[in-house]
């Protein structure tokens, strides 16, 4: 079992290698950059202006490898699933595909000044949860949790990169299973 | 496979033609750890209804064969108790206020925002939550008429049970006055469980904790894009309280612009929402608290004179512990008798230098601060009679720390308005008057968190 990280029209080398590592720690699997050309032009809603992640989600399962593995598509355009005005990322639950954007999680959308730091967190914290939800794990009433649900993006300063003891146990078992 | 960890799932029932929206609602309900299923129209939801199966139905307005609202009236026959929020499109919106009329609870319209979505779920499941409370709320009011009975020589007591009795099924204003711990909001809810309106809710608004600003909008409510901020239309605490009872408690904290409101929907019963214009009659009972001396504010200035008497038809004084230290034994052992039982520990009574201790301590939580002291007694007391040396050493007054720095005092003080408002990071930075930026760093600083 490894991870992959799709980039898709992302070009932030700085962010996509913290990020991997990141990932190694959470799951303690291996993980690569997976090169593929991705063109977003097929999922983009031209009255919205935003992108459709589940049809992201289908676009990544088409193109995975025949292996093992979990795939994270990495964007920096605005998602939405169609009856939601905008979603942080998404992920198939106890599947292979998962994904997240940067868009919603930059301060400077909110008027706040530039922040990188904050920015590869939050990237970091939405990326574990998104792969969270493909190991099978739902949402968790632990505010600490990484897998607390979070509709905001400040609110995803408060969680910690790390799984509760309940989530860890769910996803140790999950990763046996596959 | 779906890991279940909240043994008291709530479910959720999603009927909408559209593919694409009965898919990501209830997949987005699912990973909120949420029983979910769907239905692409009329006749595929009713065959999945049953009553008490469903907690909330999301209905669709436009079905093909038989529309949203038809829909509706035929699940309200099928199970009254399920929660109906209708799904709309911004066309529609006339008729989902329409259904709102019909008995719906609330309606979304496409897209909505997640932020609002599950917080609109969440509050549903609260709500429900508060129903099978009412049956423990019910005990609570039971323990306090079982207190007077013991208690019963005490005539200040015995007067105020006599009052509720009175006051109770008339619709007159009543005016709570007591120091905080004496059960002024048990006393509220009593008086509103006898009254013709106990089927209608009693909706609680803590005015101690709201800023001018957020009064208003607390009260009424407010229409999209009243204020930075104001994403959604909401519903306000009188519009809620609409053929039940409003409890404003600590009533003596409002700003003069609120007392002018209040005077306002007192006099007219109508109000219109923050940021809107059509007016909206409601039919409330209103319930007053205070902890203040509020003749004295109105001699002040600080209090709207003609708004005193309004509030102040039917007063209700609760006198404090201090002043009726004779009834402190009884109910000691009036809590010892409850409380042990439920912790089932047999301890026969209190030593008499730790009843001396009890009679002698000035209690400024009053009843409340008694029985808690009590409980944590039973815990720790290792022989079958309660030593001085069980007893919690009498606490500073709640939430102060020893700490009396600016420093301290300002971590206490964010950390209760954080809580107040339920985290809510935007609504807490305006209560504290700083930009959100600030209460971040403030939070980061304190380290708090939820
Ligand atoms: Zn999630
Ligand atoms: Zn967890």
């Amino acid at each position: 079992m490894r991870i992959y990280i799709l980039p898709i029209e992302f070009t932030d080398k700085n962010l996509l290698s913290s990020l991997l590592a990141a990932l190694r720690d959470a799951f303690g699997l291996p993980v690569m950059i997976l090169n593929r050309s991705f063109s977003l032009e097929g999922g983009r809603d031209p009255i919205r202006n935003q992108y459709n992640s589940t049809w992201i989600l289908s676009r990544i399962l088409e193109i995975a490898p025949d292996e093992d593995c979990k795939i994270l598509g990495v964007a920096a355009v605005d998602l939405y699933v169609p009856v939601l005005t905008y979603v942080f990322g998404e992920a198939q639950l106890t599947g292979k595909a998962a994904v997240v954007s940067t868009y919603r999680l930059r301060d400077e959308l909110y008027g706040l000044p530039k922040n990188p730091e904050k920015l590869k967190e939050r990237l970091e914290k939405e990326a574990i949860h998104e792969l969270g939800h493909t190991f099978g794990i739902i949402h968790c009433r632990e505010p600490e949790c990484i897998m607390y649900s979070t509709t905001y993006a400040e609110e995803i300063d408060f969680k910690s990169k790390n799984f509760c003891r309940v989530c860890s146990a769910l996803l140790e078992e999950n990763k046996k299973k596959s | 496979m779906n890991p279940k960890k909240d043994s008291r799932q709530v479910s959720i029932l999603v009927v909408d033609d559209e593919l694409s929206v009965r898919d990501s609602m209830t997949k987005w309900f699912v990973e909120d750890g949420y029983q979910a299923d769907s239905a692409a129209d009329a006749t595929e939801a009713l065959k999945k209804l049953k009553p008490g199966l469903w907690d909330i139905i999301f209905l669709d307005i436009k079905l093909p064969g038989m529309d949203g609202m038809e829909l509706q009236q035929r699940i309200k026959a099928i199970d009254p108790n399920a929660t109906i929020i209708m799904i709309t499109a911004y066309a529609s919106v006339d008729t989902a206020v329409k259904s709102l009329k019909e008995g719906a609870y609330d309606y979304v319209t496409k897209p909505v925002d997640p932020d609002y979505l599950s917080h609109m779920v969440a509050n549903v499941v609260k709500q429900k939550r508060l129903l099978s409370e009412n049956i423990q709320l019910r005990e609570q009011i039971q323990e306090l008429y079982e207190i007077d009975q013991i208690v019963g020589k005490n005539p200040a007591m015995l007067k105020v049970f006599d009052l509720i009795e009175t006051v109770a099924p008339t619709d007159t204003t009543v005016m709570i006055k007591g120091e905080s711990g004496t059960g002024k909001e048990l006393i509220a809810r009593a008086i509103h469980s006898k009254s013709s309106r106990r089927f209608f809710p009693i909706i609680t608004v803590n005015c101690g904790g709201l800023t001018e600003g957020l009064t208003e909008s607390e009260f009424f409510g407010h229409e999209k894009g009243a204020f930075t901020g104001a994403l959604y239309r909401r519903k306000g605490k009188f519009e809620m309280a609409d053929g039940g009872t409003i409890f404003l408690d600590e009533v003596g904290n409002i700003g003069a612009k609120a007392q002018t409101d209040l005077l306002r929907v007192i006099e007219t019963k109508q109000f219109t929402r923050v940021g809107g214009d059509e007016f909206i009659k409601v039919d409330f009972r209103l319930i007053c608290a205070t902890n203040r001396d509020l003749e004295l504010a109105v001699k002040e200035g600080t209090f709207r004179e003609d708004l005193y008497y309004r509030l102040n038809v039917f007063s209700i004084s609760i006198p404090p512990l201090r002043e009726r230290r004779s009834d402190i034994p009884l109910l000691c052992n009036y809590f010892l008798k409850k409380l042990a039982d439920s912790i089932n520990k047999s301890i026969t009574g209190f030593s008499s230098e730790a009843m001396e201790k009890l009679e002698a301590y000035h209690w400024p939580g009053n009843v409340r601060e008694l029985r808690n002291a009590v409980e944590r007694a039973i815990v720790v007391a290792k022989e079958s009679c309660i030593g001085v040396s069980d007893l919690p050493i009498p606490p500073c007054p709640e939430g102060i720390p020893d700490d009396q720095s600016l420093e301290a005092m300002e971590k206490v003080h964010i950390k209760s308005i954080l809580e107040q408002m339920g985290w809510n990071i935007t609504r807490t930075a305006e209560v504290l008057g700083i930009d959100r930026a600030t209460l971040y760093k403030k939070i980061e600083k304190y380290g708090l968190r939820k």
